[in-house]
């Protein structure tokens, strides 16, 4: 396996971009890329979307996407795990350059969610759960994700205040985000007194509808070195770790499996500890998966994310800078590109473009993208090389 | 006869609606539409039942009291003005619901509220001519009155079930007979939502014609008296008809109050006095004799006089009892509340 | 939302909670599964799912998706039933404001969706409060 680098990134303003389709939202992004990187072309593109078919009435995006790109007859694949859709998308693109299958290759992810009423997008997005087992019921995702923060609660004793906190923090770190859909800053206040969605879970605590993409452009760091005048980023790890598709049927509600599996192997690859991570990005997509993610990732013990993230441990300038571009949360929640968009921050903060956003002396990030309840992760650790 | 009860189930929804929440909407005198109907409160079902899932954990109440193998009954009946499709049987949801599926035959009743006696003449009638080892029969609705119309005070919702053998009986019939003639005091046309009634011509040549010649023709050929009976249970419109038919046949109160269950359930249409009958098997003792009369508009009434046999006892407590679930815990609502589970708020087409 | 042939496959399981338990380890699944995640056996008998269990944690749904605006709040839960069989359910009958963990609750045959108003109805298990 060859050694892969991160050469360019692409993203455009995330939100409710009502005056753009899906093609040009995603080439905008693709094309950033492809200029950042200083490249003419790409040998293959993958595109992470979560479901083109409901949000859009549009499948078939690999070849698609690959013919707005202008690159006519290279391969286009789109990648589909859900919300981590984008995480997988990048990791296929990596494996690709990795086995020697291809050189340059761009990594992407879309999704434009609000061509549908919110019905249909909460039907859209439940279609990561159990639609005969979970769905069929009633449920929704911040229904699923209420029912692990009550657990939470009822196990660790986590607080309102404590999820609040994650909150006020991906806001705040959103607020200096040029990107981000929600750059606002909301006080602890203002998210325990919003709308309930689904007990214990506020609008607050939940990500928004966003439309969006991201882009990447992977090479061999070898080619790299001799392409790029950028400080140089690589992909020291790429794991991926699957679990069941309900809630109801993991062994702990409360423990994200598919996380700590794919973080620990990770770990593996790059030869590091949590300790050694500079920052890390994570699927925020509600508070309270923030704090579980962090414990999942070794940064923090079980129980004690809500504790560390109240305590101020996980803002910019803590122990672990968590989501520093803002997070789902403030940036916004295009499934599909969400885990693409997760890189581009790593490659930002490591080559030290992040501006007022930035994490001190970051040499190593780390990015958590997961589907559904965690039924599927992606973890992505990146090093300034 | 050789054939009788064998076991016997009832479901109550939990919900209720004073007759004072109805009247105050409507600008009417709830305390004389409590006089006058003997009503006080009716059962509510929720949007998420209706006769079907009424009729199952009925069925599953029965079943348990009869201890069979649910793959041995023939058949399944179920008596509904309420069935949720006008095309697709509610019997088989309920047969596959309860394992008894696929030898067996189903058919769904309707004769507004005497659907139910009906299915458990033809249930039992079938047991009874050796067609079948047991048999299934049901009434249950989720009954509608139109806004504002009387109905609207005692229209509620409820089932009960009964499973017709030869052996292990529990109530052993000892004589059936039904009246019919050709009455128009009640009715829905098909496509229309609510039912429309005659008035006060549903009493005298309606129901008291139907109710107490079926009584008198049936004690009259069993050569019975009232005094017979330890128990009798009529169809129950109101709270107030069923006592009146009662007090004309010489009944006295104890012998009719265990079953009359009207006040505080409403009037359960096709479920109606098949749960009198269920509230009366609750606490009847061996030897007991019971004379249940039905009555549906347009009308009819089915008349059947039941024995309580010694193995009563043993299954009063193997399900919950019709009383107990009429009694405890109901969840009042308010008018607001129950039109939107009733759905008689218009809203936006999807 | 729901086809009537994707709604009838799952009957076994909606009306009469039959799951799948291997011969091997005894691990019980709900729905059947053609392999233990368990110990991999290919073996399975058909059982019957206990029909009481304990609420391991809830929420209620203030935000409903297509079919269940009418329903809000409703409560939803995951329950652990007495076999240790977890399942996702809804929670009927009870003040959603009431509701704790470790509730004790006991399954009913309830409607849970429907197709509109024209379309297939569908029928399954909610949990109301034991007694």
């Amino acid at each position: 396996m060859r050694d892969v680098a991160v050469i360019g990134i692409g993203m455009n303003r995330w939100g409710e971009l009502w005056e753009k389709s899906h093609r040009q939202i995603w080439t905008e992004a693709a094309l950033e890329a492809i200029d950042d990187a200083g490249v003419d072309h790409v040998d293959a593109m993958f595109v992470g979307c979560m479901s083109g078919g409901l949000f859009m009435g549009q499948e078939h995006l690999g070849a698609m996407l690959a013919d707005q790109l202008g690159m006519g007859p290279i391969p286009g694949t789109r990648v589909e795990s859900a919300c981590a859709s984008g995480g997988l998308a990048f990791r296929q693109a990596y494996l690709s350059v990795a086995s020697g299958m291809h050189d340059i290759v761009l990594a992407s992810g879309l999704e434009k969610m609000t061509d549908v009423d919110g019905g249909a997008a909460t039907y859209a997005l439940s279609t990561a759960a159990d639609q005969e087992y979970e769905c069929f019921h009633g449920i929704t995702f911040p229904g699923l994700y209420a029912m692990m923060a009550r657990a939470h609660m009822a196990k660790y004793g986590t607080t309102e205040e404590q999820l609040a906190a994650v909150a006020v923090k991906n806001h705040e770190n959103g607020s200096k985000n040029p990107l981000a859909q929600f750059p606002m800053k909301v006080t602890a206040e203002q998210v325990m007194n919003s709308v309930l969605v689904a007990d214990p879970l506020r609008i607050l605590h939940c990500s928004p509808i966003t439309d969006g993409a991201a882009a990447g452009i992977l090479v061999p760091l070898d080619m790299a070195k001799k392409m790029s005048d950028k400080p140089l980023v690589k992909v020291a790890a790429s794991a991926q770790a699957s679990d069941s598709i309900a809630l109801h049927d993991r062994e702990e509600i409360t423990w994200i499996g598919s996380t700590a599996k794919a973080a620990e192997d990770a770990y593996k690859q790059a030869g590091c500890t949590p300790k050694e991570i500079s920052f890390c990005e994570v699927h925020d997509c509600f508070t309270i998966a923030e704090i579980m993610v962090t414990e999942a990732l070794g940064f923090f013990d079980r129980g004690q994310g809500g504790k560390a993230a109240e305590s101020g441990e996980t803002a910019l300038g803590g122990t672990i800078p968590i989501n520093p571009s803002g997070g789902l949360k403030s940036k916004g929640h295009p499934v599909g590109a969400t885990g693409v968009a997760q890189i581009r921050e790593l490659v930002m903060q490591l080559r030290g473009e992040c501006g007022e956003r930035q994490v001190k002396d970051a040499v190593r990030g780390m990015s958590q993208n997961m589907g559904g309840t965690g039924a599927s992760t992606a973890v992505h650790i990146l090093e300034r090389v | 006869m050789d054939s009788g009860i064998i076991g016997y189930g009832a479901y109550v929804p939990r919900h209720r609606i004073k007759v004072e929440q109805i009247a105050r909407v409507w600008g009417a005198d709830a305390p004389s539409y409590k006089r006058g109907l003997m009503l006080r409160e009716k059962s509510v079902p929720t949007p998420d039942q209706d006769t079907i899932t009424m009729s199952v954990e009925a069925s599953r109440h029965a079943i348990r009291r009869a201890g069979i193998d649910a793959q041995k009954i023939g058949a399944i009946y179920i008596g509904s003005e309420s069935h949720p499709y006008a095309v697709k049987p509610s019997g088989t949801t309920v047969a596959e619901a309860i394992g008894a599926t696929p030898d067996i035959h189903c058919a769904d009743f309707e004769f507004a509220c005497k659907a139910g006696s009906e299915g458990m003449f033809v249930a039992m009638s079938l047991v009874e001519a050796n067609q079948m080892e047991y048999a299934l029969g049901i009434g249950a609705d989720t009954s509608q009155g139109a806004p504002g119309d009387a109905l609207e005070y005692s229209a509620s919702a409820g089932a009960a079930a009964f499973v017709f053998g030869k052996e292990k009986r529990i109530a052993e019939c000892e004589h059936t007979y039904s009246f019919m003639t050709d009455t128009p005091d009640f009715w829905r046309r098909e496509y229309q939502f609510y039912p429309r009634h005659a008035g006060r011509f549903t009493g005298e040549p309606a129901y008291f014609k139907h109710v107490l010649s079926c009584a008198k023709k049936i004690m009259e050929r069993s050569g019975t008296t009232a005094k017979d009976f330890r128990w009798a249970v009529f169809h129950q419109p109101n709270g107030k008809f069923p006592m009146r038919a009662a007090k004309k046949l010489g009944f006295e109160k104890e012998q009719v109050e265990q079953g009359w269950l009207s006040p505080t359930l409403g009037n359960t249409y096709s479920g109606s006095s098949p749960m009198g009958l269920s509230a009366i098997l609750d606490v009847a003792s061996p030897g007991d004799r019971i004379l249940m009369v039905s009555y549906g508009s347009g009308a009819g009434s089915d008349g059947f006089i039941w024995k309580a046999t010694d193995r009563i006892k043993e299954v009063q407590g193997l399900a919950p009892q019709t009383r107990e679930q009429l009694e405890n815990d109901p969840i009042y609502i308010d008018y607001g509340t129950y039109a939107k589970f009733r759905g008689k708020i218009r809203k936006l087409a999807n | 939302m729901i086809g009537s042939s994707r709604y009838w496959r799952e009957v076994p399981q909606r009306y009469r909670y039959e799951a799948a338990k291997c011969t091997k380890c005894g691990k019980i699944f709900f729905p059947p599964r053609l392999v233990c995640n368990g110990c991999r056996s290919r073996e399975f008998e058909t059982v019957t799912l206990a029909q009481e269990g304990v609420l391991e944690t809830f929420t209620v749904i203030r935000v409903a998706p297509t079919g269940f605006g009418d329903e809000t709040p409703y409560a939803v839960g995951i329950i652990k039933l007495d076999d240790g069989v977890r399942i996702t359910s809804q929670v009927v009958d009870c003040d959603v404001e009431k509701l704790n963990i470790g509730d004790r609750l006991r399954l009913e045959f309830r409607k849970v969706q429907e197709d509109g108003e024209s379309g297939v109805i569908c029928y399954g298990y909610k949990f109301v409060p034991a007694n």
